[in-house]
C-alpha cells in the first residue's frame, strides 16, 4: 500500500472533492474549505513525488512549505473579504455579490 | 501493522473530506476539515516528512481552521447556518468533478512513473533549512513579503470604518 500510486489516488480524491465543494457551495466560507482541500491535495502530491521519485534532495518539501504559507495568506484575506461582504450585504452567499454587475 | 495504520489514516482523510463537502451544517464541515487536515498530516508522517507534518498541524489546524471557524461564527446566526442550494446543479458539478477524477486516475495508472530508490528515513529539518537559505532564498523572501502584505491587507479590510 505504501507506494506512489496510493498517495496519488488519495490526493486525486481530495482534489475532486474540493473541486465539487467549490462548484456547489454558495456560502463563501464553505468555498474556502473546498480550496483548502485542493491545496492539501497539491501538497500531498509534492511530498509523495519527492519521496518515491528518486530524489536526493528535498525540493518537494520546500514547495509544500510554500503552499502552506500561501494557503495561510489566502485564508486570512479571503475571510476578511467575506466578513466585509457580510457587513455590507448581510449575507455570505457569493451568488448575491453581484453589485458590480451591470 | 503499518499497513493497517496507513489504510485507517487514508480512510479517515477521505471520509472526512466527503463530510466537509456534503455536510449541510457549516460547523460540522469545519470539524470534519479538522480530521481531514490531521489525516493529511498523518500521511506526511508516512512519507517521512516530519517537518511538513508538524507545520501542517501548527499552521492549518492551529491557524487556518481557527480562522475558518471564526468566519463561520461571525457570518452566521446560530439557527440558520444551513447551506442553501447550489448555484451550479449538483448533478452537473458531480459529473464534472467525477470526470476530472477519472481523467487523473487514468494518467496515474497508465504512466510508468520514474521511481528511483525510495528515500530512507532521515531528519529533514536541517536539509530543508539549508535549502531555504541557499537555493530557495528568493522565494523565501517573497513569501515573507506576501505574508506581510496579506497581514496588512486583511487588517485594513476588516477594521471599522470611521469617518
Amino acid at each position: 500500500m505504501d507506494n506512489l500510486t496510493s498517495y496519488l489516488v488519495i490526493s486525486g480524491i481530495l482534489f475532486s472533492l474540493g473541486l465539487f465543494g467549490v462548484m456547489t457551495r454558495r456560502n463563501g466560507v464553505a468555498v474556502l474549505m473546498g480550496i483548502e482541500l485542493i491545496l492539501n491535495a497539491a501538497g500531498l502530491n509534492f511530498i509523495a513525488f519527492n519521496r518515491f521519485g528518486g530524489m536526493h534532495r528535498l525540493d518537494g518539501h520546500v514547495f509544500s512549505i510554500f503552499i502552506i504559507v500561501l494557503a495561510a495568506a489566502e485564508a486570512a484575506v479571503a475571510l476578511a473579504i467575506i466578513i466585509n461582504l457580510f457587513k455590507n450585504l448581510e449575507t455570505v452567499d457569493i451568488d448575491q455579490a453581484d453589485r458590480m454587475k451591470g | 501493522m503499518s499497513q493497517l495504520l496507513f489504510i485507517l489514516i487514508a480512510a479517515l482523510t477521505i471520509a472526512s473530506a466527503f463530510w466537509v463537502v456534503f455536510s449541510k451544517n457549516l460547523i460540522y464541515s469545519a470539524v470534519a476539515l479538522l480530521f481531514t487536515l490531521f489525516g493529511v498530516a498523518g500521511l506526511y508522517v508516512f512519507l517521512y516528512a516530519d517537518f511538513i507534518a508538524a507545520t501542517q498541524i501548527i499552521v492549518y489546524v492551529g491557524g487556518i481552521l481557527v480562522l475558518i471557524i471564526f468566519g463561520v461564527m461571525l457570518t452566521n446566526k446560530i439557527a440558520d447556518n444551513r447551506i442553501s442550494h447550489s448555484s451550479l446543479p449538483r448533478f452537473m458539478a458531480g459529473m464534472i468533478s467525477f470526470f476530472i477524477f477519472i481523467l487523473m486516475m487514468t494518467v496515474v495508472f497508465t504512466t510508468t512513473w520514474h521511481t528511483g530508490e525510495v528515500q530512507s528515513s532521515q531528519g529533514t529539518v536541517a536539509l530543508i533549512g539549508e535549502m531555504i537559505l541557499t537555493d530557495y532564498l528568493l522565494p523565501f523572501e517573497v513569501a515573507s513579503l506576501i505574508l506581510l502584505a496579506a497581514l496588512m491587507g486583511s487588517a485594513l479590510l476588516s477594521r471599522k470604518k470611521n469617518g
